[in-house]
C-alpha cells in the first residue's frame, strides 16, 4: 500500500478553532505547543506546522474578537520545540513580502541546524497595505510581482544556502535580480538538510507553477475525492517541465478529522462541533463577511437579509476576500429557502469544513483512498482543539493506518526530508 | 563597607562560531548552575554564526531559571518582527527573556540586504532606541487581561484593552497592536552597551541594563552616574537602570600566579576591558568595584567560554557566594526578578484610569 504523509497545524486564529469548548486551552502558553507536537511525535507525524500573523484581523473597522486572537512569532516556537521532539519536521510559514532573503535564510538555516535537519519554510505572500502598515515596506505590491518577488526570495535563499561547500568552506555570493540586488558572505554553512523543506500554500494557478517549479510540498484546500484528483494530476503534470519528477512535490491538503466509536457517533460530534464553531456571533459575523455589510442588527437565529451584497466593501480586513459574493448569497439564500434555514443554521451547512468523518476505521479507510486514487500524497490536520485536539486521531486512527502498512511505525531517518522521501537538494556551488 | 546594591553577574556564551544545540545548552546550564542573572549571545550580520534569539530559544526549554539575551540588531531588521520574536522569546522561556540592542554600521552589511546605505552610528542608534522604544509599546498593545473567553457574547477578547502604538519613527512607522499577547515580564528586559557616545542617550532613555566598559572602577562609576542622570531627565526612576561592567575575562593561567599589574585593574584591551588571571583574583575585583556602590555588577565575556566559564562559575562565583556576596539560588523565576526590577505596568492600561483614553 502507498505510504502517505501526516502533519500537524497548530490551531489557527479563526472560528475552526473552538475555544469555548471547557477542554479548550492556551493558544500561547508554550506548553500547548509542547503538547500537540509531543503528541504529533508519538503519532510519527513527518512535520508540525505554524500559520503567521502579521497583523490582527479587523472586522468594520474593529479589531476582530470572535475566534482566538494572538500567536507567536514562528521561527522562535519552533526553535523552541526542537528541544522537546527528536524526529518531528518543524514548519514555519514566513511571508517573503516583509522581509529579506538575508536576514530569513539565516534564520532558516539555524533552525535546521539547532534541529538537526528538521526545518521546514512555508513560502507566503501579501501584498496589502493594511499588513504593510507595521512595516518598513509598506505594502505595494500587486499580486504579480507578489509572486515573483516570492521566487526571486527563494531561488536566492537557495544561493545562500549553497554559497557554503558541503565540506565547510564559506564563499562569497553576489545576487542581481529584479527584487533583490545583494552581495557579501553567508553567516551560516551549508545546514543538515542542505536546504531546508519548502512548502507553499495556495490554489491559484501561480501559485500552482511556482510550486512545481520551487516547492517540496503544497499545503492545498480539500476538496472532494474528485477534485482533489483533478488538481493532483494539474500540479504533478507541471513537474515535468522544471526537470522534476512527480514524487519531489508533495500534495498534503489541509483536513479535519471527526473521530467517533462508530459512523453515527462521529457525526454527531461533528455536528456538534459545527455548533460550537458557529456561534450566533460568529454566523452574524460570517454573513457580514459576505455582504460587506453591516448585518449586526440581524436575528442569527432569523431569516436571511433581503439586501444584496456590496462588492466592493473593505469591511474585512486582515482575511482572504471572499472571491463571489453575489454568488455565494444567491447560493446561500437559495440553501436557506429549500430547507428552512435560519442565518446560523445556513453559516452552519455551508461553511462545513469537515473532511472526514466516522470511526477510526472509516476514517483510516477514507484517507487511504485519497492516497491510493492519487488525491493526495498526504494530509495537514487541522485540529479544533488546543491542545488536545490531535489525541483522538494518534491513538486511535494511526495504529490503523500503521496496521494496513500506509503509515510509518518508526521514524526511518532523522531530517524532514527523509521523512517526506525527498532527495538532498543537489549542491550548485 | 558591604556593597549598596545586590550583586549581578552575566555572562557571555558566545565565542568561535558553533551551530549545534549541545554546546550552547551545556553554556547555559553551567551558568543557571552559578546562578548568575543571564547569559548573553553576541551576534552580528558581519561575521559568521548562527541567529542568537533562535540559540537561545532553542535553550530556553533546557535551562529553567537563566535570563537569555541574545543580542538582535536593528538596522536591516522589521522593528515589529524583533519586538514579536523577543516576546515570544518571553513566552517559551516563561519570562526569562531579555534582548541587547545593537545597530550594523559596516557597507559589508549593508550589502547584504541591499535596502539602504551604512549610516552614521549617531543615526543608527537613535533608531536603535526608536526601535527599542516601538518595540515596547507593542509589548504594551495588550492589556494583561485583554483574553476574556467570554462565552455568553461570544468574544474570545476585549478588545477595548487590545491598542494600537501608532509609532512614528525617522526610519519606520508601525501601526500595531502586537501579534503576540503581552510576554510574562510585561516587557522583556532591554540591554545596551552604553559605552560609546551615541548609544548613551537610547540607553539612558530605554535600557533597562547597560553594559559598560570602564578602565577603573571612577571611570564606571562616573559612567553609571551619568547614565542614572540622563535616565533620570527622561522621566525615569535611576534606581531601575541596572549598570553592569563589561569585562572580558581569560582565566587561562589560573594556576600561576596573578599577572603582574593585577592590583592596579585590568587593562584596556579591544572591546571590553580584559582582565587575566586566576578565579579568586577575578572574585577580588569584582568585589573591590562593587564595594563602592557605583556599578550593579558584571558582565564576562569568556576568551574561551568552554575553559573560563567553569572557572568563573566553580571559582569565582563560588567564592562570591561563600562569601555571603552572591545569591546561592535563584529565589525568583523570571529575569526581571533576578535583577530586582519589577513588573512594567502597561502604558495604555495607565491610560485608562486616568480617562484621558483615546
Amino acid at each position: 500500500m502507498k505510504q502517505m504523509h501526516l502533519a500537524a497545524h497548530f490551531p489557527g486564529v479563526n472560528s475552526t478553532t473552538v475555544w469555548t469548548d471547557p477542554r479548550s486551552r492556551s493558544q500561547i502558553d508554550f506548553t500547548s505547543f509542547e503538547h500537540l507536537a509531543r503528541t504529533a511525535e508519538r503519532g510519527k507525524f513527518d512535520f508540525f506546522f505554524l500559520a503567521e500573523g502579521l497583523r490582527l484581523r479587523e472586522h468594520n473597522g474593529r479589531i476582530h474578537d470572535l475566534d482566538v486572537v494572538g500567536r507567536p512569532e514562528s521561527l522562535t516556537l519552533l526553535n523552541a520545540l526542537a528541544a522537546v521532539t527528536d524526529r518531528l519536521g518543524l514548519a514555519a510559514t514566513v511571508n517573503a513580502t516583509f522581509n529579506e532573503p538575508y536576514e530569513l535564510a539565516r534564520r532558516l538555516a539555524t533552525l535546521d541546524h539547532l534541529s538537526a535537519g528538521r526545518a521546514a519554510w512555508n513560502v507566503v505572500t501579501s501584498s496589502d497595505a493594511f499588513t504593510g502598515e507595521n512595516f518598513r515596506r509598506g505594502g505595494y505590491l500587486d499580486r504579480a510581482d507578489r509572486y515573483t518577488r516570492a521566487a526571486e526570495f527563494v531561488a536566492t535563499a537557495r544561493e545562500l544556502w549553497d554559497s557554503w561547500t558541503p565540506d565547510g568552506a564559506s564563499r562569497p555570493f553576489a545576487h542581481s535580480g529584479r527584487h533583490f540586488e545583494i552581495s557579501g558572505e553567508f553567516g551560516v554553512p551549508r545546514s543538515p538538510q542542505g536546504h531546508p523543506v519548502v512548502i507553499q500554500a495556495g490554489d491559484s494557478d501561480e501559485g500552482r507553477e511556482f510550486a512545481a517549479s520551487a516547492a517540496d510540498v503544497i499545503f492545498t484546500r480539500h476538496g472532494t475525492l474528485e477534485a482533489g484528483r483533478t488538481f493532483y494530476a494539474d500540479v504533478k503534470a507541471r513537474l515535468e517541465k522544471y526537470g522534476r519528477r512527480p514524487a519531489d512535490l508533495k500534495i498534503m491538503p489541509g483536513v479535519t478529522v471527526v473521530v467517533g466509536d462508530t459512523d453515527a457517533d462521529a457525526q454527531e460530534k461533528a455536528a456538534e462541533i459545527r455548533r460550537q464553531q458557529v456561534s450566533p456571533q460568529n454566523a452574524v459575523l460570517a454573513l457580514e463577511q459576505v455582504w460587506g455589510r453591516d448585518l449586526s442588527s440581524y436575528d442569527p437565529d432569523g431569516p436571511l437579509p433581503d439586501v444584496d451584497p456590496d462588492p466592493g466593501s473593505d469591511l474585512v480586513q486582515g482575511r482572504v476576500r471572499v472571491a463571489d459574493p453575489l454568488a455565494v448569497a444567491a447560493k446561500w439564500r437559495a440553501l436557506s429557502e429549500a430547507k428552512g434555514l435560519s442565518i446560523r443554521q445556513t453559516v452552519i451547512e455551508s461553511t462545513a469544513r469537515q473532511s472526514f468523518i466516522g470511526s477510526p476505521a472509516t476514517v483510516a479507510a477514507e484517507l487511504e483512498t485519497f492516497v491510493d486514487t492519487e488525491a493526495a500524497d498526504g494530509f495537514i490536520l487541522v485540529p479544533h482543539l488546543t491542545p488536545g485536539g490531535l489525541d483522538d486521531f494518534v491513538d486511535r486512527v494511526v495504529p490503523l493506518l500503521q496496521e494496513h502498512g500506509a503509515f510509518r511505525s518508526e521514524y526511518a531517518g532523522s531530517t524532514l526530508r527523509s521523512h517526506l522521501g525527498l532527495a538532498e537538494p543537489v549542491w550548485k556551488g | 563597607m558591604s556593597p549598596t546594591r545586590p550583586l549581578h553577574l552575566a555572562a557571555e556564551i558566545g565565542g568561535p562560531p558553533r551551530y549545534d544545540a549541545g554546546s550552547h545548552v551545556a553554556l547555559a546550564r553551567l551558568a543557571e548552575g552559578g546562578a548568575l542573572d543571564y547569559v548573553t549571545l553576541n551576534d552580528s550580520f558581519a561575521r559568521p554564526g548562527p541567529d542568537a534569539l533562535a540559540v537561545l530559544a532553542r535553550v530556553a526549554p533546557a535551562t529553567t531559571r537563566i535570563g537569555l539575551v541574545p543580542t538582535v540588531t536593528t538596522t536591516h531588521t522589521e522593528p515589529f518582527h524583533v519586538s514579536s520574536a523577543v516576546a515570544t522569546l518571553d513566552w517559551v522561556s516563561k519570562g526569562r527573556a531579555g534582548w541587547q540592542a545593537d545597530v550594523s554600521s559596516t557597507e559589508a552589511e549593508a550589502r547584504l540586504f541591499g535596502r539602504r546605505p551604512a549610516a552614521p552610528a549617531a543615526a543608527l542608534w537613535r533608531e536603535a532606541g526608536e526601535a527599542a522604544d516601538a518595540g515596547a509599546r507593542l509589548w504594551d498593545s495588550w492589556e494583561d487581561d485583554a483574553e476574556i473567553r467570554d462565552a455568553a457574547t461570544g468574544r474570545f477578547i476585549d478588545r477595548d484593552k487590545l491598542h494600537y502604538v501608532d509609532f512614528e519613527g525617522s526610519t519606520f512607522s508601525v501601526r500595531g497592536p502586537a501579534i503576540v499577547p503581552r510576554p510574562p515580564q510585561g516587557r522583556p528586559v532591554t540591554v545596551i552597551d552604553g559605552t560609546s557616545g551615541p548609544a548613551r542617550e537610547p540607553a539612558a532613555r530605554h535600557a533597562d541594563v547597560v553594559h559598560v566598559r570602564a578602565t577603573s572602577p571612577e571611570h564606571a562609576a562616573s559612567l553609571a552616574d551619568d547614565l542614572r542622570r540622563r535616565a533620570a531627565a527622561h522621566g525615569r526612576d535611576p534606581d531601575s537602570l541596572r549598570v553592569l561592567v563589561a569585562l572580558t575575562v581569560d582565566l587561562g593561567d589560573a594556576e600561576t600566579a596573578p599577572e603582574p599589574g593585577l592590583e592596579s585593574g585590568p587593562q584596556l584591551a579591544g572591546r571590553g576591558t580584559y582582565f587575566r588571571g586566576g578565579p579568586v583574583d577575578l572574585a577580588e575585583l569584582v568585589i573591590q568595584w562593587h564595594r563602592g556602590g557605583a556599578v550593579d555588577g558584571f558582565h564576562l565575556t569568556p576568551i574561551t567560554p568552554e575553559r573560563d566559564l567553569e572557572r568563573i562559575v566553580n571559582g569565582t562565583v563560588a567564592l562570591l557566594q561563600h562569601r555571603s556576596l552572591f545569591r546561592t539560588f535563584y529565589p525568583g523565576g523570571t529575569l526581571r526578578e533576578h535583577l530586582g526590577l519589577g513588573r512594567p505596568a502597561n502604558r495604555y492600561a495607565l491610560a485608562d484610569t486616568s480617562g484621558d483614553r483615546s
